[in-house]
């Protein structure tokens, strides 16, 4: 199990990268896209990989992690998934205008001169 | 009064002074006036009930705790010496402001002047009255600040602005050394209290750090007191008001840096290492600036030179490691500040009747101002050293240690009273140059205005200097002998020498050295008459040896050739190879960590490799590579594989435990995707690779290869080793056992992230909020690049077959276009919503939440504008974006403030479980309300963005078609959606 999701989170990563350093917008922010999962993917794992575990508690009673997930990992993941979704839209946005106004979609709003 | 109030209140009234002052009127000039002036007179006032307790040999303190787990105290503290201090800046401080609310013109600001002045005055203060060495450090810095705005306070000319720019730069440099030296200082101690301090001089003195603690200190007093090499900022702070240089320049802001030398020198000077340092300086500063000030054609600048030359002699005096020389010296500060600051009012007073300073154009003034004439000349009298003025008495003090002066080095203690009686020939040369230029001779030509005597007000602060001067050289002793006397034993102690003011101290070599330098100095007047008359600019000799052309020197290199070659050398402004740098670092830092602690195996048993995951993964892997891979070529290709990826994502969470997550991240996919589709249209046609030749792209596509797989391997080989080491356990713990009895919720992460951390959730919805609102403001003034404008193939497609056909109109079929999925969308719209409003109660219970349910909200919306089209929609459906955001962020944040109003911390929850008719037991906890928040905060800001996007492709046609037909007028304005309709998004369609 860790060994897959060690493995995936190095293939989203590679890929993320490779794309990051592509010369076309949109290269980029599917490369920060794929690194966002791998991202999260891996602040996920810090919790521990449990298969089963209750993520909500019963009524009145306190929880222990013999029994449930670990919550921090999370939320933590929670909140970076909110955010990435924003930090998408924004780049998205901000191509999109950079496009506009350059008429061109390389990351240095010009083409290379050479 | 208590000591307490008595510190605290000599320190903060001339700041309060400030603000109050700085928020007048801008031409109260006599209410400002009055002010300053009356927080002066109780300045001087309360350091004068001060003076029993400390006139008893007694110090009055306060401590304040600041940082106490630093050991770390806020003290204020007064001394005798610092009681003189303080009571030459009070009472130099009003006659200064009595002086320039008659210098000052009404037309300019003057309130902001006196509240510079006050601020100034508090911070000045502040040094002098610091119990504790980084406190003082710190006021010491604001006198640097604030006598930069007092000297460029006309900052509508050049030579104010670099002036003050250059004065800070310098002494504000200075005090960074300062407080460098401070802290070596305090480490050497172990604590940054004076009182400490004082007492450990031996403790100072034998420490390994001494010489370095000295060293940094030194720069901080010696700019400050503007001390060869860092004289040259000084003269040219004379671009200040002439009230500003009375009082920065004769009792308060350069005598911080010898107040800093006599205040640290029982614990400093004593040592050969000092005597060096502080004696050299003091000697050149003595000699350079008696020299330079005889040829200096302007009033001010004689005085600032003359100024730097007085600041070295006490530089000199404290340079000497010797008791009887330190007495002299607080004498000479005291002597300094009476006759500099009432020339430099003299001077002022020239300045504002005549219309100049130059002394080639000033001459014979004594018949239009008599009075101001004699004033002046008492004043100079002092600064040359004439018997029966106080300057005298200093001087032969000064005289008598050079003869007597200690040290390992002969050669220089034999030339020193040769080099004494020289500046002191030098300062009269100077002073009768002053009194004899601007107040003899023939009478004036040519000025700008005709001389008179100022109003009697003006004169008042003079008068009262000069008859200072007079009255202390005439009785010393009785005078201000109890005062120096109390003030010297506060900074030596027990050390303090036996010494005698008196006037007649017989027929000495001290009388004769003064004598001969009088005549010297009167001589050497009379040589120089021809070379004035050539109105010569500068020195001889040394006119060359500029501090102000090096200063600015380096000044360019360092903010100008340095910063560009260093821009040559390391930047770029391309992103590439700055993600590269990035990326790279991070890889090497990771590795680096790798190799110094070890990458050992981790404590816990892999599980099992389950194939059904391991098929998923497979495939994942495969949608990201091929994302990768069709990035570049087919974009939507590669969007439906990111997809892919994050659909394998999804399920992860859900295989591990993390309903929530999944539940998340399947909604922001959606979301995601959608926009992204949205963004395709504006995208142009891949080029053809460019011309660079296809080795080098291979190159750098290999280069970028290796880096993406090194990356990915690091990546994986870390999370691997995380996965296989027992998680931390004690936040985890804590917020399980908490999250139902204290957060009244049994979904832990929801409680987490609406009560535990409610605080940090409430910044992620305001970032959401930002972020929307820059997407809507930069899609606003979106204009499509013109090979995007066109109508897309398809609808061109479809409007062909329209007129191909006789029966069907042009736009059937668009209109027509996915008419059976629109329906359906249109039915599923209120159950969509539904489950949106489920997702949000449910989850502090059960997995949903704000996020989720306001995701969910937005994608209801969002199917309609894709299905239905936008025009369709916005006839029907006011979405409100703004004002969903607005009330999202108020709610959240209310709900937050209301747990004050019951007196709990920012955010608290209270919660409760109401049973309601039909639907069941839910959850009323007031983080309900908050999640309430969150959701209508998601939904506005996604739809924002979204619709945004989406009307661009009904705007890129609007915008294109009067484009099109107007072609010779591209210049014509294209409307701009009205303010009030950014409230209201859906009006904006009809202004474009």
């Amino acid at each position: 199990m860790e060994l897959i999701l060690a493995l995936g989170i190095g293939v989203l990563t590679g890929s993320g990268v490779w794309l990051l350093l592509r010369p076309r917008t949109f290269q980029v922010i599917i490369g920060l896209s794929l690194l966002s999962y791998a991202v999260n993917l891996f602040i996920f794992s810090t919790g521990g990989l449990r298969t089963g575990a209750a993520p909500v508690l019963e009524r009145g009673m306190a929880g222990s992690l013999a029994t449930h997930a670990d919550p921090v990992p999370q939320a933590l993941v929670l909140t970076a998934i909110v955010i990435s979704f924003a930090t998408t839209a924004l780049f998205l946005v901000l191509l999109l205008a950079a496009r506009g106004l350059t008429g061109t979609d390389h990351v240095d709003g010009k083409e290379k001169s050479r | 009064m208590s000591d307490a109030l008595l510190l605290l209140a000599a320190t903060g009234l001339p700041f309060v002074g400030a603000i109050v002052a700085g928020m007048l009127p801008t031409h109260a000039r006599n209410t400002a006036a009055w002010l300053a002036g009356a927080i002066a007179i109780i300045g001087l006032g309360l350091v004068w009930a001060a003076y029993p307790t400390v006139a008893a040999g007694g110090v009055i303190r306060h401590s304040m705790a600041w940082m106490p787990s630093l050991g770390l105290d806020l003290v204020l503290r007064m001394d005798g010496f610092a009681w003189l201090f303080a009571g030459l800046v009070f009472g130099v401080g009003a006659l200064v402001v009595l002086y320039a609310r008659y210098y000052m013109s009404a037309d300019d600001p003057v309130p902001r002047f006196f509240a510079f002045l006050l601020a100034f005055m508090g911070s000045m203060t502040g040094v002098v009255l610091s119990g504790n060495l980084i406190q003082l450090a710190f006021f010491w810095e604001l006198t640097s600040l604030f006598s930069f705005l007092l000297i460029g306070y006309w900052h509508h000319t050049a030579a104010a602005r670099d002036g003050a720019r250059m004065a800070l730069t310098i002494t504000a440099t200075g005090g960074l050394c300062l407080f460098a030296g401070v802290l070596l200082l305090g480490h050497i101690v172990g604590s940054y209290n004076l009182d400490v301090v004082l007492a450990s001089g031996d403790k100072i003195r034998g420490h390994a750090l001494y010489l370095p603690a000295l060293v940094l200190i030194l720069m901080g007093a010696l700019t400050k007191s503007a001390q060869f090499p860092f004289h040259f900022w000084l003269p040219h702070a004379m671009a200040a008001p002439t009230p500003v240089s009375a009082y920065l320049h004769s009792a308060t802001l350069v005598k911080a840096g010898v107040f800093l030398m006599a205040r640290l020198w029982p614990v400093l000077a004593g040592t050969e290492a000092w005597f060096w340092i502080v004696g050299s300086a003091g000697l050149a500063t003595l000699l350079i600036g008696a020299y330079v000030a005889i040829f200096q054609n302007d009033l001010k600048g004689l005085l600032a030179y003359s100024t730097i030359s007085h600041l070295g002699l006490i530089t000199l005096l404290l340079g000497l490691n010797s008791e009887l020389a330190m007495v002299a010296a607080i004498f000479h500060i005291l002597n300094h500040a009476a006759f500099k600051a009432s020339l430099f009012m003299a001077a002022g007073i020239i300045d504002h009747e005549t219309g100049t300073r130059d002394l080639r154009r000033l001459s014979g003034l004594n018949r239009f101002m008599p009075f101001t004439t004699r004033l002046a000349m008492v004043a100079a009298a002092a600064m040359a050293g004439v018997p029966l003025m106080n300057g005298f008495i200093s001087k032969e003090m000064f005289f008598a240690e050079t003869l007597t002066a200690q040290g390992s080095v002969t050669f220089l203690l034999d030339i020193l009273p040769f080099a004494a009686m020289v500046a002191s020939a030098f300062a009269v040369a100077y002073s009768l140059r002053f009194i004899h230029g601007a107040f003899f001779g023939p009478d004036p030509v040519d000025l700008p205005h005709l001389p008179h005597e100022p109003p009697a007000w003006m004169r008042l602060p003079v008068e009262i200097l000069a008859l200072a001067c007079i009255i202390i050289g005439l009785l010393p002793a009785a005078t201000v002998g109890p005062y120096l006397n109390m003030a010297a034993h506060a900074a030596l102690g027990a050390a303090t020498p036996e010494y005698s003011l008196a006037v007649w101290h017989g027929f000495n070599t001290p009388l004769v050295m003064s004598l001969l330098a009088l005549a010297a100095g009167v001589t050497l007047y009379f040589l120089l008459q021809p070379l004035f008359r050539r109105n010569i600019e500068g020195p001889p000799f040394i006119s060359r040896l500029e501090g102000r052309r090096m200063f600015e020197r380096s000044m360019v290199f360092l903010s100008w050739r340095l910063a560009r070659t260093l821009e040559g050398l390391l930047g770029t402004r391309r992103l590439q190879p700055q993600l590269r740098l990035v990326v790279c670092v991070a890889i090497l830092a990771a590795g680096w960590a790798v190799y110094r602690r070890g990458l050992g195996p981790g404590n816990l048993v892999p599980q099992g490799i389950d194939p059904v995951l391991a098929l998923i993964w497979a495939i994942g892997a495969a949608c990201a590579l091929g994302a990768a891979w069709q990035a570049k070529f087919h974009r939507l290709a590669a969007l439906i594989l990111l997809g892919g990826t994050g659909l394998v994502t999804c399920v992860t969470f859900v295989w591990f435990s993390a309903p929530d997550l999944a539940l998340t991240q399947l909604l922001v996919e959606i979301v995601t995707t959608i926009l992204l589709l949205l963004g395709l249209r504006w995208l142009p046609k891949r080029l053809p690779g460019t011309g660079t030749s296809e080795v080098m792209r291979a190159g750098r596509r290999l280069r970028d290869l290796a880096i993406a797989i090194t990356a990915g391997l690091g990546m994986a080989g870390l999370a691997f080793g995380v996965m296989t080491r027992f998680p931390p356990e004690i936040l985890a713990q804590h917020f399980l056992e908490r999250a139902y009895t204290e957060g009244g919720g049994t979904n832990v992460v929801n409680v987490i992230l609406v009560d535990f951390r409610g605080f940090d959730t409430l910044g992620e919805i305001a970032v959401l909020g930002v972020v929307a609102l820059t997407a809507y403001a930069l899609l606003r003034r979106f204009r499509p690049a013109p090979d995007s404008v066109d109508v897309p193939e398809q609808q061109r497609d479809q409007s062909a077959y329209d007129i191909a056909r006789p029966e069907r109109r042009e736009g059937d079929t668009v209109a027509d276009w996915l008419l059976i999925p629109s329906v359906i969308a249109r039915l599923l719209f209120p159950v969509v919503g539904m489950v949106a409003l489920f997702l949000l109660l449910r989850g502090h219970d059960l997995p949903g939440g704000g996020f989720a349910a306001g995701l969910m909200g937005s994608i209801a919306m969002i199917l309609q504008y894709m299905l239905g089209g936008t025009q369709w929609v916005e006839a029907r459906l006011r979405v409100l974006p703004l004002r969903w955001m607005g009330l999202g962020l108020l709610l959240a944040a209310g709900t937050g403030l209301g747990a004050l109003l019951f007196g709990r911390p920012f955010l608290t929850t209270y919660f409760a479980y109401a049973d309601l008719p039909l639907i069941g037991e839910i959850p009323t906890a007031s983080a309900l309300l908050f999640d309430i928040g969150v959701f209508a905060l998601v939904v506005g800001a996604t739809m924002l963005t979204l619709i945004a996007l989406a009307r661009q492709s009904v705007r890129g046609h609007r915008a294109a078609a009067p484009r099109a037909t107007a072609a010779s007028a591209p210049a014509a304005p294209v409307p701009v959606p009205a303010a009030a309709s950014a409230a209201t998004p859906t009006a904006a369609t009809g202004d474009d």
